[in-house]
């Protein structure tokens, strides 16, 4: 059986339904929420019987200077089925997202890589500091403005 | 009356004959039972995702070259599908073949060195993986003949392959498929039922598939966990829609399974291998694509692949220039490390080498 890619009005429509106007925007392959809410939506996603993320496949930040996007690829082996929810938070300095180790323990190396090379704070991961650079290191390599 | 022992915590690497690299590890100890694991990255990080950024999106195939450089063939294979999916463009029919055979045979290769190296851990020194050494070289000097390279092949290319295979290739392919299959019975003789193998790894650290899944495990452990769960099947790429295989899966997800599975998978790539040599046709090899690539702005894909070590994940972003925005690596081994703790954890010292070399991670890919 192929898989089925959730497209992001559908996912949209899916987190709205369980909380209204948490879901802000949306394209073709993904639904952009509320960075506050991560958290619910992602506990949401796993949980909800028709959904069923149970797979956290990557968790990526792409800094756009702006602003920066964190992506979030989940799969649901049980019904085949793929999506994916970004979460847009504005700002350069003093960067916090809720974690999701609590829901997919497999976020747990990919948020400290994010707060070691992008500089995004996860509240509520348990061991949130440094993975491949040392404590000490200046800075965060992957911003755009780091040379 | 019960003695206790003061817990004690050792330090296990970067440098260490059995790490599989610049694994660094802080253990501690109670008597002879682990009771705290932290494992330590970032020794052999060398900002592949940064590098990319600076790169144009053809010069990126060399850099994932030396992610897993027990298997580049198929880092190559991951990141062409990313970029073919961000240009919306699909590679020839012949192409598609050469990729699954060559990324088939680099599979055959990065699980020689996993399962020799897994025995060699156990104490069994030096013939099996010597054993396997012995085909892997065979399956060297074929990428040579592809590309003249031996480890580093970028061979594939954004749209197809660097070059069509020459045609002394196809006969020692053959040749190699022949004596291969005798000598992998060989191998699964004198490993796959060897007493001391099976009372050492059976039953020893297994993972139930719910915890598998939780922590986003892929590839060879994640179906010795008991999940039919493999990319080629599910969202199939390349060539593997065309041909048949199996997927092995394992039942007491411990560490013979994930050795059992990875020689069940061997078996698997030779079907794939033969199949794609029967199949293939005559045609072109690379799509005719500008050298320098501008994929749309805006655009982003992620492109993943079922690599040796798990699912091999390249995140791309265009901005519209030359070279990717962004370009994060979902790599296997990093994600199939988040399970050490409930690996190690409760078992004694002489398994953890063991279970470490059971979920064979490669560190070129960990730190990137």
């Amino acid at each position: 059986m192929p898989m089925r890619p959730l497209s992001g009005e559908e996912l949209a429509k899916a987190v709205n339904q369980e909380y209204p106007g948490v879901a802000v925007d949306y394209d073709e392959v993904s639904a952009w929420i509320r960075p506050n809410r991560i958290h619910a939506v992602a506990a949401f996603l796993k949980d909800s019987p028709a959904h069923d993320f149970q797979f956290l496949n990557s968790v990526s930040a792409v800094d756009y200077v702006e602003y920066f996007d964190l992506v979030y690829h989940l799969t649901s082996l049980r019904q085949q089925s793929s999506a994916v929810f970004k979460a847009r938070i504005y700002g350069r300095e003093d960067l916090r997202a809720p974690s999701v180790y609590s829901v997919w323990r497999g976020a747990d190396f990919q948020e400290r890589e994010i707060w070691d090379l992008m500089g995004i704070h996860f509240e509520g991961h348990p061991n949130m500091k440094r993975i491949m650079l040392w404590e000490g290191f200046e800075g965060h390599p992957l911003r755009k403005d780091f040379l | 009356m019960t003695i206790r022992t003061e817990p004690m915590t050792v330090n296990v690497g970067p440098q260490h004959p059995s790490t599989h690299g610049v694994f660094r590890v802080r253990i501690t100890f109670d008597g002879e039972d682990i009771v705290e694991v932290e494992p330590v990255f970032g020794y052999l990080h060398r900002g592949t995702e940064k590098l990319a950024e600076e790169r144009n999106y053809v010069q990126v195939v060399t850099l994932t070259d030396r992610l897993d450089y027990t298997s580049s063939m198929i880092n190559n294979q991951a990141y062409c599908l990313a970029v073919e999916k961000l240009l919306g463009v699909e590679p020839p029919p012949r192409a598609r073949y050469l990729r699954t055979l060559t990324a088939e045979l680099q599979r055959i290769a990065s699980h020689l060195i996993a399962v020799g190296f897994f025995v060699q851990e156990l104490g069994a020194f030096g013939t099996p993986l010597m054993y396997g050494f012995r085909s892997r070289e065979r399956i060297l000097e074929l990428f040579e003949m592809l590309c003249g390279a031996r480890i580093t092949v970028s061979y594939m290319r954004p749209g197809g392959v660097f070059a069509d295979a020459p045609r002394d290739f196809w006969p020692a392919l053959n040749r190699f498929l022949e004596d291969f299959e005798d000598e992998f019975a060989e191998m699964e003789q004198l490993l796959l039922e060897n007493e001391i193998l099976m009372i050492r790894t059976r039953g020893v650290s297994p993972i139930p598939p719910e915890v598998a899944i939780n922590n986003s495990v892929s590839g060879p452990v994640l179906r010795a966990s008991g999940v039919n769960w493999d990319w080629r099947k599910q969202e199939p790429y390349d060539a593997y829609d065309q041909v048949e295989f199996d997927v092995p899966i394992g039942s007491n997800w411990d560490n013979y399974d994930r050795f059992w599975v990875r020689i069940q998978e061997v078996r698997q790539s030779i079907r794939i291998i033969k199949q794609c040599i029967a199949q293939i046709e005559p045609g072109p090899v690379r799509l005719d694509l500008p050298l320098v690539l501008r994929p749309e702005a805006g655009r982003e894909a992620y492109g993943r692949v079922e690599a040796s070590k798990g699912e091999l994940g390249f995140y791309l972003v265009s901005d519209g220039g030359i070279s990717p925005y962004r370009c994060k690596i979902r790599s296997p081994s990093l994600i199939n490390l988040t399970v050490i703790e409930r690996l190690l954890v409760g078992w004694k010292l002489a398994d953890m080498i063991v279970s470490l070399g059971s979920i064979d991670i490669n560190m070129g890919e960990v730190d990137r």
